[in-house]
């Protein structure tokens, strides 16, 4: 009689990553719903686009690196960095456009250092960046107008035909500036009111935007209570926004308000689904609570005092950037232990 | 209301407990054969005190520690000492060990008993010896030998003493079912102990997924002051660390012992092995081991024999062979797997299980880390094993252990969660191996280098003295030289000529004159006295011949001494010259106690007469 031989555990019960992925895009499913509500097909063409894109990329480059392609494409996570480009992209991005940033993130960020696990940086944020910088008037001027679905918005027909045409010409009454933009560049001469007076800002805060924004809150937290993420970047970035926010805009004749920083552009999205990508951020809640800080500390200072409206991908790829560091000096103090262990072995030692 | 703490991290898998709490304990019986290893426990291996063949009585001691750390081993029935070799043994790599094997004569005939009635009138030493003679080790771990435990050192103080009824791996029901049949002789065992090391305080802690457990326990401690802690189901709360951390909000140091933070942890098993090696004069010779799973059909616990194969539980508690796909000695969560049943209940044999594949699936394939940190939030340690396993997986150990690697109790927390179903604990095994192996290399690098110098300097130092003799031997050369000079000058001064000659001749005379005498006074004494008499000159002359030889000898070994110290080529000549002068005083001495005893019979037949 032959027994298996295996090491301890011999009992498993986890979520598998694939499983995982699967939950992060369920809990997107909100967000997107609201983007289409509120902006029109654009983004969901994208998403389904974007994913696609995505797909077959990761399948050439693993076939290309000897690696198993099924095994891989199943745990979804190529997945999930089409989706996040889809939600984060302009509603009428052209086609090129999205497929250059879903094919930097996959092939240049995620594959080229090792697959899965191995990437430094969030893959979405940098082939986002790299769209951003490389193509600023294509990711500036296709920003759906808001709440168009009710007022005889594009059809879906239409929307398609325009993502995927050949000329991009721009059509009066389709696009229109984002609410962050808008304030950042009318404020400087305008008082808030005048600037607040702007069709994209509507009655609210931020016209479709705030609905937008609280459903991928809703999301999120529906993330942080099936344990998929911890609350700790989340609410480092948010808290940390908010703190920037209080302390240096306090005049809206200067700087947008917080309900416009909190519920505008790509807050709730970067903080729940963006920031908290595991591969690319801190590890201990320590580390992940400064993580998270630094990155809403950079898009306040990106948004009120750079050139760009709106800074998640930026600041998400910076605070990569301290990631190995951070999580040196934030290790947990462990069982039996005084303090933490923090830096590298041989220097203070706990 | 006991006050309670939690302890971080954490999981709850499937208790899978109530397959093997529905029978009561039965009796394993006597097995065809009982094999007995002498490695039940950390420490040393008991060495056998019976030979193949001899019959033993039930409680007889056959196996003893004598040098290190242990304790003895009984035979749990009377019988025939079969064989002492080496048998497949529980262990995680399948090995042999060496085993005494007992067939039981069906007798189960006891030894002499004593039992103690009332231990209190005894001192603390003798019950503590009577705990070690009873061989008992901690019955759940490692198997740590209970006496040794109960003498804290001298420096700490045992304020609260545990019991550690948590059982929190899923499938053991042992310590659940022990205290359901047994609670009186466990509170009894607990008393002892608590006598012995004079605690402020007393706890059961009980996980509260035992509701009979707990129930039978209250009443048995009804009137005592020992506590119940009801804690909360929880894995793993049964870790000694974890439970000391819920039942006293203390923890215990790292690399340190639970009696530093003034705790002490028992098991339930080794409460009721006290309780009778003192009450019953009963050594420990059987405890409860669980056979469950779904391969075999009545799953429940077992009163077994030291020694019983593992397979002749199964089958008594009807294994079905073809559905067994894993067997599992431990719980899911921290036992290893065997390759055969043939291996023995040993002293810390709590629990196997007979798995089907369907109960225990093969993990799916290992997927890179997402660094999703599900790990750390159930690790009970609050260390990092994702970074823990970066590092044993790249051999960065040095980063590993910074990272506290030798913290970590293997509990497995950590892969149960793992959405890429990495084999943490594994890698941490893999680590921590290395790195020992590591430390005794260069333990072993530093004796060397150690030793190197130690010799380079002895061989400087015995340099120097070499030099300084000679320079004391050149000085007194010299000194007797210009002396002897001297001295010749003085005769050639007296005008004194040396006749060697004439001296010579003298010398020549005077010998001649000697053994004329003796042969005259020979011939008209009796031959009895003559030997005697003929002796004493000889005594004389041999005790001359054996300093001329020891002398001798001194004077090479120094020669040898030197050489060796320089290491020069002469040494093998030097050797047996020292070894032929050796020789030389043996024969000296041998000639002398010789002629000294025969002198001394002579005289003694002298007196007599």
């Amino acid at each position: 009689m032959a027994f298996v031989q295996q090491s301890s555990p011999h009992a498993h019960n986890a979520l598998p990553t694939s499983r995982v992925m699967l939950w992060v895009i369920i809990a997107a499913l909100p967000g997107l719903i609201a983007q289409t509500a509120f902006f029109g097909w654009g983004n969901l063409i994208n998403v389904v686009w974007c994913i696609a894109v995505a797909l077959a990329s990761e399948a050439a480059i693993l076939k290309l690196r000897g690696k198993p392609v099924a095994f891989f494409l199943r745990d979804n996570t190529a997945a999930v960095t089409g989706l996040l480009l889809g939600l984060s992209l302009p509603q009428f991005a052209p086609w090129w456009v999205s497929a250059i940033a879903v094919i930097t993130a996959i092939v240049i960020a995620k594959q080229l250092y090792g697959g899965l696990g191995s990437n430094p940086f969030n893959p979405a944020m940098v082939g986002y960046a790299l769209v951003l910088i490389s193509f600023p008037v294509a990711m500036t001027t296709n920003w759906a107008e808001a709440a168009m679905l009710f007022q005889g918005a594009p059809g879906f027909g239409e929307t398609l035909a325009r993502i995927f045409s050949a000329s991009q010409t721009t059509v009066d009454g389709w696009t229109m500036a984002t609410p962050l933009g808008e304030y950042k560049h009318k404020i400087a001469s305008h008082t808030a009111t005048e600037v607040l007076a702007h069709p994209t800002f509507g009655d609210g805060i931020a016209r479709g935007w705030e609905w937008v924004n609280a459903a991928f809150l809703v999301g999120g937290l529906l993330l942080v209570f099936l344990r998929i993420i911890t609350w700790h970047i989340p609410a480092g970035f948010l808290g940390a926004l908010m703190v920037m926010s209080l302390a240096f805009g306090a005049n809206a004749d200067q700087y947008a308000p917080l309900s416009l920083h909190l519920l505008a552009g790509g807050t709730m999205l970067g903080a729940f689904f963006i920031a908290t990508d595991p591969v690319s951020a801190a590890t201990s809640h320590q580390g992940k609570l400064i993580y998270g800080a630094g990155i809403g500390i950079l898009i306040y200072i990106i948004r009120s005092w750079g050139n760009y409206p709106d800074a998640v991908a930026f600041s998400v790829l910076l605070m990569n950037f301290a990631v190995p560091f951070i999580d040196y000096y934030t290790p947990p103090r462990a069982y039996g232990h005084h303090k933490a262990r923090r830096g590298l072995p041989g220097k203070n030692q706990g | 209301m006991t006050q309670m703490w939690d302890f971080a991290g954490g999981i709850h898998p499937a208790e899978n407990k109530q397959q093997s709490t529905a029978r009561a304990i039965r009796m394993a019986g006597l097995p065809e054969r009982l094999v007995l290893p002498l490695q039940q426990h950390i420490g040393d291996p008991a060495e056998p005190l019976v030979e193949v063949g001899e019959r033993v009585l039930k409680g007889q001691k056959i196996a003893d520690v004598t040098l290190g750390m242990g304790v003895p081993v009984h035979a749990p029935t009377s019988g025939v000492i079969e064989s002492i070799a080496e048998l497949p043994v529980p262990h995680p790599s399948g090995m042999n060990d060496w085993c005494i094997t007992l067939k039981p004569d069906g007798e189960d005939e006891w030894r002499e008993r004593h039992p103690v009635s009332d231990y209190r009138s005894l001192d603390r030493e003798t019950v503590l010896g009577l705990i070690h003679e009873a061989g008992i080790s901690g019955m759940g771990g490692a198997g740590f030998p209970t006496d040794i435990k109960l003498r804290p050192p001298k420096d700490r103080k045992v304020d609260t003493l545990i019991l550690n009824g948590a059982e929190c791996e899923p499938y053991i029901t042992a310590d659940d079912m022990t205290m359901r049949e047994h609670a009186a002789e466990v509170v009894a065992g607990l008393k002892v102990m608590a006598w012995i090391l004079r605690p402020e305080r007393c706890v059961i802690g009980i996980e509260d997924n035992k509701p009979q457990a707990i129930e039978a326990m209250q009443k048995a401690c009804e009137g005592t002051q020992i506590e119940i802690a009801v804690i909360p189901t929880k894995y793993p709360s049964g870790g000694e660390k974890q439970l000391i951390r819920i039942l006293t909000g203390l923890e215990v140091p790292s690399a340190g012992i639970p009696a530093d933070i003034g705790v002490m942890c028992q098991n339930i098993g080794t409460a009721v092995a006290v309780s009778r090696a003192v009450f019953d004069d009963s050594p420990l010779i059987s405890r409860i081991v669980t056979i469950t799973g779904d391969a075999v059909r009545e799953p429940g616990n077992f009163e077994a024999l030291i020694g019983t194969p593992i397979d002749h539980l199964l089958e008594r508690a009807g294994l079905e062979s073809r559905k067994a796909n894993r067997l599992v000695l431990g719980g899911p969560m921290m036992g290893y797997t065997l390759t055969t049943t043939a291996v023995p209940v040993t002293k810390t044999t709590n629990c196997v299980i007979a798995a089907t594949e369907a109960e225990l699936p093969a993990p799916p394939p290992e997927q890179p880390c997402i660094r999703c940190g599900q790990c750390a939030e159930v690790c009970p340690m609050e260390l990092l094993p994702q970074q823990l396993f970066w590092y044993s997986k790249s051999g960065e150990f040095e980063k590993a252990e910074h990272l506290n690697l030798f913290d970590c109790i293997e509990c497995g927390a950590c892969s149960y969660v793992c959405p890429s179903s990495i084999p943490l604990v594994q890698y941490y095994r893999y680590a921590k191996g290395e790195i020992r192996v590591q430390r005794a290399e260069q333990i072993k690098a530093d004796r060397a280098r150690e030793r190197f110098e130690a010799r380079q300097a002895r061989l400087e130092r015995e340099q120097q003295e070499k030099e300084q003799r000679r320079k004391e031997r050149a000085k007194a050369a010299a000194e007797a030289q210009a002396k002897k000079q001297a001295e010749a000058e003085k005769a050639a001064a007296a005008g004194e000529a040396v006749d060697e000659r004439a001296a010579k001749a003298a010398l020549v005379q005077q010998a001649l004159e000697r053994k004329k005498a003796k042969a005259a006074k020979a011939s008209p004494t009796g031959s009895e006295e003559a030997p005697a008499h003929e002796d004493k000159p000889d005594i004389e002359a041999l005790e001359k011949q054996l300093n001329q030889a020891r002398a001798k000898l001194d004077t090479m070994q120094g020669m040898l001494d030197e050489a060796k110290a320089q290491q020069a080529d002469n040494v093998d000549k030097l050797e047996r010259a020292v070894a032929k002068n050796h020789d030389r005083v043996q024969r000296a001495e041998q000639a002398l106690a010789d002629a000294r005893k025969a002198l001394a019979s002579a005289t003694e037949s002298q007196t007599s007469d």
